[in-house]
This record gives C-alpha cells, structure tokens and sequence, in this order.
C-alpha cells in the first residue's frame, strides 16, 4: 500500500451504546498510529438517520466501512482485536 | 378474518394468522402486542408458518408486516412460495410487506462484540412508515450465534424484546431447535427466551414407522386459554393446515331431514327412504362382499341427482373402479367425464393419516363435493398411522358433518378380528357413524351368498332382516332370503327353496283344475239326466192325454153305436141324440 493512499472510513454507531463509543475510540486510535493524516472518518449515527442504514444493510452496531481505497469492507464489532481489523482492512 | 368460535372473557387481544387450525387451537391467534416464539427442526415449515402470519395480517387484516430474514435471502423466500396462493410480490409491491434482507453476509469481518441497535432503529424507520403491525424474525439463531459470549446473546434477545413492547408490534421470532443435545434451543439464550415471551409454539417434524408426521404445540400462552395438545399438521395447497379436534362449545352443524337415496332401491325400503343428507355412512365387511360395488351405487345415485360426488379410492385407480362398476349396471364413466364425479385414487398416497384427511378435505373443498366416498377408511390405520387414524376419521366425520357432507365410508373387517359381528370396527368409528351397514358372507352348502343387514341407522326407521345381496348385470337388487327353521337360506338354498315352493303351487293349481272338471263333469251328466227326465215325463203325460182322449172316443163310438142300433132296427121313432143319453141311463 503506497504510503499516500487516503483511507476514507464511515464508521455506523447507535446513539451512546457502550460498544458504539468503544468502537469509535479503537477506530480513532487505530488511525492515529497506522494512517496518520491519511485518513477521514465519516460518523453515522442509526438512531438519526436509519433510513440510511437501512438502504446500505448496517443491521448490526457498530459496523465500520472502508470505503476507499476498494475493495469496500466491512467490519462488524467494537474493533477491539487489533491483528484482525488490520488483516481486514489491508494494513 | 376468522373469528373466535367460542367465547372466552376477559382474553388478551389476538392476532389471528389465518391458519386452519391454529386459530382455533389459541382460540383467536397470536397475542396481540406481544412476542411468540416459534421452533422447530429443521424443513419442520418455520418460515412457512411466519410468512403465512405477515400474509394474512397484510393481505385479510389491514395489517401491514415486516420480515427480517437472518437466513435465506428474501427473493428466494418469495420464489419458495409461488407454489401457494399467496401473491407475495403484490403484497410486497402495494407496500404493505416488506421484506429485510439480514443475513450476514460472508465477507463480515468481526471483531469485538456488537448490538442489533442498527438493524432496530432501521427497523423503526421502517414499521413508522408502512404502519406495520406485525414482524417477524425469521431464524433469530443465525445473528445470536455471531455474539461471543452468553451474557451478551442474553443482552440483545432481552433489546429485541424491549423493541418488540415498546413499538407495539405483534412479534414473531423463529428458531431452531433439534434433537440433538447441543442445538441452540437449550443453550442460554434461547432457554431463557422461552420464559421471556409471551407465547411459545414448537413444531416437529418426526417420522414414525417411515411416515412423516408433523406436529405442532402450544407450549404457553400468557393469558389465555389454549389446546395444550399435539395437534399435526400438514402444509398444504394454501400453507399451513393444522388439524383440529372439534373444541368444546362449537355451534353445531344444521341437521337435515333430507334422505338421499342410498341408490339401491330396497336398501332405501329397508332404511324408510334412505340416508339421511350429511349423515356418515358406514360399509363394513369382508374383502369382496361389494362395498365397493354399494359406495358406487350411492355415488351414481348421488351423480343422477346432479349432485357433486368425490369418490376416494384407496385400493384401485379410477379406471379400474369404473370398468368394475360397469359391470354391475353401475355407470360413473359419463358423470366423471362431464366433471360432476371426481374418483381420487389415492392407492399411492403415503403419508400419515393426517395428510391424507387433508387431502380428501382440500380436494373435496376444490370439487365441491356434496357426496363423499371413501373406500376404504380402513386405509387410513396403515403402517405407522395406528395412533392418528381414530383421531383422523373422527374429525373427517365431524368435518363432513359440519359442511352437510353426506359420508359414505367403507371399512374392511379382518377375517381374524373378533367376528365380523364384533362390535370393533378397526377405526372403532362404528360409535361415531349414523348408519352402518353390515355385509357379511353365508357359507351353506358349498356356496358363498352376500348378505346385508343394517347394524344400526340413527333416526331412521330400519329393517331388521337380512338380505341377500344380488350383483348381476343388471345392477344391485336385495332380494328376501328364506328364513326355515331358524335357518336362514340364501343363494341355491333360496333358490331350491323357491323352486320346490313353485312346484307345490303349481301342483296345487293342476288338482284344482282337474277337481273343476270333474265337477263339470258330473255336472254336465245330471243335467243330462234331469233333461231325459223330463223328456220321458213329458213322453208320459203325452201318452196319459192321449189314453184319455182314446176312451172318450171309444165311449162314444159306443153310444153312436147303440143309436145306429136302434135306428137299424127302427122300432122306435128317431130321438134326438142328446136324449139318447138320458134314455139310456133310463133303459
């Protein structure tokens, strides 16, 4: 992966559930350490728009996309096991 | 809309699904408002059971539904069900069933644990905006197996149920279960489940004797009174048909007086004119002593009445009953051509007992049927169907009974059972039939003869006597049968009998005759002698008269006579001859 690759991430959470936060804390933290400044993320929240969750099938919280660079994936869960989000997203 | 048949105060609110049967069973449908749990193996017809709850609630009820499907994909569960009635892409279309695509897909990537808040909050969205009332969940395992751990299973059951509530959805949750020990149903979360909604139904799908037998029961019920036993089912031409024992309290059928001829003109006679109309009729007997050959000529009967007949043979096909019928005068072959005469062979149907009642009843329901034949109900205790069959012919008479179906069964007697007179019938439904007809075999001198009696006939007057049952070609008769000395003759005994009474008779005739002659005779010769009589008196009375007249004459020869005497010696003057007389007193 070339190092100016830019990882463009939505990250699907539900209002203030505990693991919708942990999720968010671990993706943040991720970035910080592999993709520093090469990185966006995109915060959805179900419980404000669910229509949208609906028409991109998030059924489950949190579920984090990566939307670019392709191919797009999908991770469901708090991201709380670091080695396989990483193996996931091509890190 | 089915509605309650039974009244039950102060019940909790229900959902019906317009299932045959289960409705009554829960006597009015699901809770209203509130979780059912559904389980079942797998193939025991889960999904089936859902979708047909959503169908009916958005097609019947004005009540929109949802459908998450965790495990097979929406498209092919619609295309499962094109075999049924149901038109799911219309309902899908007019926006009043939705169907949520949740299946995990393959690629998911997992990593920690997660909540089923998003699929909830779109969820929301969605029921707000069709006004959706009813929702199912279908194969809820599927997702709760991704969870790591028990408590947190545990956690998204316990906001699945709280959504459930606080939206006001009547809700539907399936799952499996298995045989096996380890299947999700007895693991934590799906335990506790059962405690924590409202209603729980189990169905299964087992296999006795190589006969698949589906069941369903309703394991609780929050609040209302229910049928807590097994009840089978089967999935029919319209989804779901769950078979119902007749419940306490039902209205009963309207009753007719109508008779409908039995198509056997003594057998009417000898029933004061018949079967009554939607009377259960029972044939029993040995092999071949023409149940068949009698369940034909009521359903010709019933064909010349112009009335729709369904005839289920489980010994022959269709053609074959026809040819053989033909040759007792008994012609079907017109009236199942112009369609009023449905003949189901159903020799190779297999299934359990349940199955073929819902068989006979769906095709009976699609023909229309006013007359039912069913040869033999015997049938229906085959391999593996002991236990059901009582129960199954027990609601076939109830259900033909309740539609005004007039019955007709036949039921084979085993040769080895305790007697053909015996009162066990092998379904033991002689109780339940209103009129049974017994054909019994005679062996007396070398012979075979059929005989019939009437064992029992419910309302009717009946005849007591046995007769002999004559099949020839030109149709069904019953003829007298003798009854001497105690014995009861049939067949060539009958016939001699009649014959050596022919002869007495007319023997008698020939000697009256020949006594009338004779009597003419004698008759003929006193006339003759009365008229050579009176012939001879008459000869006598003619000779007396002339004697007579002969001596008069001689008297007056004689006393001419004298005068010419006188005259010739004429010493006296001529005297007149009057005074001749005079004078010759005087002389």
């Amino acid at each position: 992966m070339s190092r100016l690759t830019k990882y463009k991430f939505r990250l699907y959470i539900a209002g203030h559930a505990p693991n919708s936060a942990q999720a968010q804390a671990n993706l943040t933290a991720l970035c910080e350490i592999y993709l520093q400044g090469r990185h966006e993320i995109e915060i959805v929240d179900v419980f404000k728009t669910p229509m949208l969750a609906l028409q991109n099938n998030i059924l489950l919280t949190p579920t984090l996309l990566k939307l670019s660079p392709p191919p797009v994936c999908r991770i469901v869960g708090t991201l709380s096991q670091r080695q396989t989000v990483l193996e996931s997203l091509g890190l | 809309m089915n509605s309650i048949r039974s009244p039950h105060v102060n019940e909790s609110p229900k959902v019906p699904t317009g299932i045959t049967g289960f409705d009554e069973i829960t006597r009015g449908g699901l809770p209203r408002g509130r979780t059912t749990l559904l389980v079942g193996g797998p193939g025991s017809g889960k999904t089936l059971f859902a979708l047909q709850f959503l169908m009916h609630g958005a097609r019947d009820c004005k009540e929109p539904g949802i459908f998450v499907a965790f495990e097979e994909n929406s498209r092919r569960i619609i295309a499962n069900t094109n075999g049924f009635n149901w038109k799911l892409e219309e309902l899908v279309q007019q926006k009043i069933l939705y169907f949520m695509d949740a299946q995990p897909t393959p690629d998911l990537v997992q990593s920690g644990s997660f909540d089923l808040n998003g699929m909830l909050a779109a969820l929301s969205a969605q029921a707000k905006s069709m006004k959706a009332q009813r929702i199912v969940f279908d194969a809820l395992d599927i997702v709760l197996a991704l969870l790591p751990d028990a408590a947190s299973k545990r956690r998204e059951v316990y906001r699945l149920h709280e959504w459930l509530l606080a939206n006001e959805l009547t809700g539907l949750i399936t799952a499996k279960s298995g045989e096996a020990k380890d299947c999700v149903l007895e693991q934590q979360p799906f335990g506790f489940m059962q405690f924590m909604v409202d209603c729980s139904v189990k169905l299964n799908h087992r296999m006795s004797l190589g006969v698949s037998q589906r069941n369903l029961r309703v394991q609780k019920f929050r609040g209302s009174a229910f049928d807590e036993n097994e009840s089978p089912f089967i999935i029919g031409k319209d989804g779901f048909d769950v078979a119902l024992a007749r419940s306490m309290g039902r209205q009963d059928p309207k009753v007719s007086r109508e008779r409908v001829s039995s198509g056997v003109s003594r057998l009417d006679t000898m029933l004061g004119g018949g079967y009554y109309r939607g009377a259960s009729v029972l044939l029993t007997g040995l092999p071949g002593t023409a149940k068949t050959t009698l369940a034909g000529a009521f359903a010709e009967a019933a064909c010349k009445r112009g009335e729709r007949t369904m005839f289920v043979s489980f010994d022959s096909d269709g053609s074959e009953v026809m040819r053989n019928l033909d040759s007792v005068s008994i012609h079907l072959k017109q009236y199942a051509k112009s369609g009023l005469l449905r003949i189901l062979s159903a020799r190779t149907i297999t299934g359990s007992a349940e199955t073929l009642l819902v068989h006979i009843r769906t095709l009976s329901q699609a023909h229309k049927a006013r007359c039912l034949v069913i040869d033999p109900v015997s049938t229906l205790s085959r391999a593996g169907n002991e236990l059901t069959a009582h129960d199954v012919a027990e609601r076939l008479i109830d259900w033909s009974k309740s539609n005004g179906i007039t019955l007709l069964c036949t039921s084979q007697i085993n040769e080895l059972s305790d007697g053909p007179e015996g009162s066990r019938t092998p379904l033991q439904i002689s109780t339940i039939a209103d009129t049974w007809i017994h054909l019994n075999y005679l062996i007396q001198a070398g012979e075979r003869n059929r005989g019939l009696s009437i064992v029992k006939s419910r309302g009717t007057e009946h005849s007591n006597q046995v007769r002999e049952l004559i099949l020839s070609n030109e149709g069904v008769t019953l003829t007298d049968i003798y009854t001497a000395g105690g014995e009861v003759l049939m067949g060539t005994l009958r016939w001699e009998k009649e014959s050596a009474e022919r002869v007495a008779n007319e023997v008698a005739e020939i000697a009256g005759q020949l006594k009338r002659v004779t009597l003419d005779a004698e008759e003929a010769v006193l006339e003759v002698r009365v008229k050579s009589l009176q012939t001879e008196l008459l000869a006598k009375q003619t000779e007396q008269s002339l004697l007579e007249r002969v001596t008069e004459s001689n008297r007056g020869e004689l006393s001419r006579g004298h005068t010419r005497m006188r005259e010739l010696r004429s010493g006296d003057a001529p005297r007149p001859v009057r005074k001749s007389g005079t004078k010759k007193k005087t002389s």
